[in-house]
């Protein structure tokens, strides 16, 4: 009896420590939707570019993966920029039979991201060692793992400062402002364009920072990044489109229903876990938590 | 006029398939020229749903791999021939696609797309873990009973043919109309009293089994699939969406223009360029959808309809 409390409260706790993790990757996912009101399917091969920056920067210079997250985010910040410009921004004028091509463009942009990176790195897995990485915290009984423990406090600073700038600050309320009504923001003198790349740069860098805090945990290569946009854009539904605190506890809730779902059920279905639960919110719940918040 | 010129052109190509293989007689070649039957195949069964119902879907590696499945578990757990998985890979397609559509019609545009995604994957897992049933991860390897190129080339082309038939047909018809008013404008056509869900089930369910046939074949060509293969989302489920893309979406031609050039190219680049083949196919993909957003059939029409004003106008002129 005593073993299996022990294990449910470790399984929880490790479920919710990588849910914060996820929560960092998906709030830059869902600030990228609630601007521009499209499902960026590249997101999570952003996530992965930053991992190989912080990776390099690991391997090559020796930095420390928590600090090469500081390298690896303004140089996505810039990669995010650069393709809302001269890519996505382009679509908003082009006419096509399809109303998603914006959606089915960052699926081109995951392929040539992934593509670039293998054709770089191969398909190796790799892995950075610190010293620290297996090196583990005892709560009571239950032992955690340090850099879980880590991630989950940088992610949790991250998504607290992200908080403050967005009600903050002036930049932060113009974004949130072209997200609610984008027209009645440009009449306010928003300057909606220049918000939209700066979102997309942002969540790009809060992409990176996800990617980075994870590293220690992962493995790495190009292919990785699927996992990624697979779980932003579930835990993005689940916390309610556009919805920055919905999206932070949507992450903990798929951390923590993978992580009972790995231990009670199998390794094998715990993926399977998160995608029904995405689909009953889809058709059930479509506001996901912050309509329950708000009801 | 112009549907006797489009006969014509159709006659012409049909012509050229069924010359080819005997014309080109390596078995590379004629490999290459087999995939691309298989991916027209899927590509125009996805087209007729994305394309022309405008239910642009993430998920169509489920139909494929349920259809490749279906024939390769004949094989293995009742030692039938895989060739009677054509006849029940399409109809397991079907099957499975009842409940798909029952779930993701609900939901629209984007919404769609994404529950497709969760779908065609959730499919992928299970297949997966049911070792017993599916092998899992060792995947399913059979001896295929016919090893000569051309009959798998003429078998494939006759499923295309048939493929492209019913598509064109389905489309010149009243639902064809229909699926395109719900493309355009899904309010205004249930205000017109068209049933949309279920002329949206009536897009899918071909869709449905023109996939599994695909996958049913594959696996017959193919001889070995595994869950990671034929129900991949990248390489299944987002490539048809992008080879429709380029090829050109609500189009006939499209798909199958589409699927020639992403296996000749990636067969081309594979040799000259290595592993940097697909890179290159995606920068492609990414300029035709910023550049020529229809694809390459979709614009066509356009570029053919300036040309024919220019020649009016000078005709007026003189």
């Amino acid at each position: 009896m005593e073993d299996a409390w022990i294990k449910f409260g470790q399984t929880v706790i490790c479920g919710i420590l990588l849910g914060g993790m996820y929560s960092l990757i998906a709030i830059g996912m869902t600030l990228i939707m609630g601007v521009m009101k499209i499902i960026n399917l590249a997101h999570g091969a952003l996530v992965m570019v930053g991992m190989y920056v912080t990776y390099i920067c690991s391997t090559n210079y020796g930095i420390d993966p928590y600090i090469g997250m500081f390298i690896a985010m303004p140089v996505l910040f810039l990669l995010g920029c650069l393709i809302q410009k001269y890519m996505i921004n382009r679509l908003v004028e082009v006419d096509s039979i399809l109303p998603e091509n914006q959606v089915l463009l960052t699926v081109g942009i995951m392929l040539v991201l992934t593509e670039g990176i293998r054709l770089f790195f191969k398909s190796d897995y790799r892995s950075v060692v610190t010293s620290y990485s297996s090196n583990t915290v005892f709560l009571g009984d239950m032992s955690i793992s340090v850099p879980l423990v880590i991630g989950f406090i940088i992610a949790m600073t991250f998504t607290f400062l992200l908080h403050m700038f967005l009600t903050k600050t002036d930049l932060g309320k113009s974004i949130r402002a072209t997200s609610q009504d984008r027209d009645a923001a440009v009449f306010m003198g928003v300057n909606s364009s220049k918000i939209t790349m700066i979102t997309f740069g942002l969540g790009a860098a809060l992409a990176a920072a996800g990617g980075s805090l994870l590293l220690p945990l992962f493995y790495l290569f190009p292919d990785v990044g699927h996992l990624f946009t697979a779980k932003s854009f579930i835990i993005t539904i689940l916390g309610g489109l556009g919805s920055t605190w919905g999206a932070a506890i949507g992450g903990l809730v798929i951390g923590l229903s993978e992580s009972l779902g790995a231990t009670y059920i199998s390794m094998g279905y715990k993926d399977v876990v998160g995608l029904v639960m995405f689909i009953l919110v889809l058709l059930f719940l479509p506001g996901g938590i912050r309509s329950l918040v708000k009801r | 006029m112009l549907n006797k010129k489009n006969m014509l052109m159709t006659i012409v190509f049909a012509l050229i398939a069924l010359v080819l293989p005997l014309v080109i007689n390596a078995p590379y070649q004629q490999h290459i020229l087999i995939l691309v039957l298989i991916w027209a195949t899927i590509g125009t069964a996805w087209n007729l749903l994305s394309g022309y119902a405008g239910q642009v879907s993430f998920g169509h590696a489920a139909f494929f791999g349920v259809g490749a499945y279906s024939a390769g578990i004949l094989t293995l757990h009742y030692s039938l021939s895989p060739w009677w998985g054509l006849i029940l890979g399409p109809v397991m397609s079907m099957l499975i696609a009842l409940p798909i559509g029952a779930i993701a019609f609900r939901l629209r545009g984007p919404y769609f797309a994404l529950a497709t995604l969760a779908l065609g994957e959730i499919f992928r897992l299970v297949f997966l873990n049911m070792t017993e049933f599916t092998n899992g991860a060792k995947g399913i390897l059979i001896m295929p009973s016919i090893t000569s190129k051309i009959i798998y080339y003429y078998a494939g082309l006759g499923m295309l043919a048939v493929t492209l038939l019913v598509t064109y047909l389905i489309v010149h018809s009243k639902i064809g109309y229909y699926l395109v008013s719900i493309r355009e404008d899904q309010d205004a056509a249930t205000s017109l009293g068209i049933p949309t869900t279920l002329y949206k089930n009536l897009a899918l369910l071909p869709s449905a089994f023109f996939t599994g046939l695909a996958g049913a074949f594959y696996m017959n060509y193919v001889a070995f699939i595994d869950p990671n293969i034929v129900f991949n989302l990248t390489n299944i489920s987002i490539m048809v969406i992008l080879v429709v893309m380029l090829g050109g979406v609500a189009t006939t031609w499209g798909p199958t223009i589409g699927a020639a050039l992403y296996i000749i190219m990636g067969e081309l680049f594979r040799t000259t360029l290595g592993s940097a083949n697909v890179l290159v196919f995606g920068v492609l993909v990414c300029l035709i959808i910023m550049f020529l957003p229809n694809g390459i059939a979709g614009e066509l029409d356009i570029i053919k309809r300036i040309a024919q004003r220019k020649k009016a106008g000078l005709s007026g002129g003189v």
